[in-house]
């Protein structure tokens, strides 16, 4: 149920960046005491006051059976000394372990970030590329414009000489009909003058230039007999 | 800062009576105290890079002493083994 009367986002405050971790935390000495419990008392009783103040609750408490020393404080005794001395012994490796699991994490979060800043970078090349792309468009347009120029001319030109092949056609038509006609007319002329001479050549007038013809021969081959 | 919106170890030892006074000793208050204790005190001793042993060690000491306590009727009365 969302109560709409309840103002939401009125603060300043964003939970990015988170701010980092302390590098270290609070003194504690021998591990269980805080340290201002010591700064606390040292105005008072100086450095030894707080020890001072255990071993005498320790005392108190042993004196009074307040602390029972029964088996459970042997196994204490026995637990503590082990912890201590495995923390003594085997703490820094595992510090050491716990900071490189740490360091692991950081650089794969550094390297994913350095890694998003790369491909901002580029694309933000990229659409700068692109940009400048997009200012030379004028020069493809005058581009397209040439060639549609070009397509239109060479289809005019085209057009044009299919025009003029079909006029040369039809005009060569009618001369070689024309020259058709008068060859027609002269065959047929001259057919009819061979025909009309033959014709008027009487056989009478055929006998008459066969003799003409012998005799010519004959005065030709005395005068050749002659000659040789 | 006034009184009521101090925390515990800044207040002296004097005013302590009227501090009580003026917190709430309501369920929710009582709750939000512990709420507040508990994370002041993961952030100063757990939530840290570098954090000790001391962080967990002051909890289990917490704990043993607080156990002793629930169970010294049974510590103090005599064991029936225990020979002397």
């Amino acid at each position: 149920v969302l109560h709409t009367t309840r103002p939401l986002h009125t603060t300043q405050q964003s939970l990015a960046p988170v701010p980092p971790l302390p590098e270290k935390g609070g003194e504690v000495r021998h591990g269980l005491i805080p340290e201002e419990f010591f700064q606390f008392l040292y105005p008072k009783t100086g450095v030894t006051g707080p020890y001072m103040l255990g071993t005498g609750l320790l005392l108190y408490l042993l004196s009074k059976e307040i602390y029972v020393v029964n088996h459970e404080t042997a196994a204490a005794a026995c637990i503590l000394t082990v912890i201590v001395y495995a923390i003594k012994k085997f703490g820094p490796e595992v510090a050491a372990f716990a900071d490189k699991l740490n360091e692991e994490k950081m650089a794969s979060a550094l390297a994913m970030k350095n890694d998003t800043i790369q491909t901002l970078q580029t694309a933000i090349e990229e659409e700068k590329k692109e940009q400048w792309r997009a200012e030379g468009r004028s020069y493809l347009f005058d581009a397209k414009r040439n060639n549609i120029a070009m397509l239109l001319e060479a289809n005019y030109r085209e057009r044009l000489l299919t025009v003029y092949n079909e006029v040369k056609k039809r005009l060569d038509y009618q001369v070689a009909l024309q020259n058709l006609k008068r060859q027609k007319e002269q065959d047929h002329m001259i057919q009819w003058v061979e025909k009309n001479v033959v014709q008027s050549i009487t056989p009478q007038q055929q006998k008459e230039s066969i003799a003409k013809c012998i005799l010519d021969l004959k005065a030709l081959s005395k005068s050749a007999h002659a000659t040789v | 800062g006034p009184l009521s919106e101090r925390p515990l170890m800044e207040v002296r030892l004097g005013e302590l009576h009227t501090w009580i006074s003026t917190c709430s000793f309501s369920a929710q208050g009582l709750l939000g105290a512990a709420q507040r204790a508990w994370s002041s005190y993961c952030a100063k001793y757990i939530h840290v890079k570098q954090g000790g042993p001391a962080g967990i060690s002051m909890l289990l000491a917490g704990y043993c002493l607080l156990s002793y306590g629930w169970n010294y009727q049974h510590f103090s009365k005599a064991s029936y083994f225990r020979n002397s």
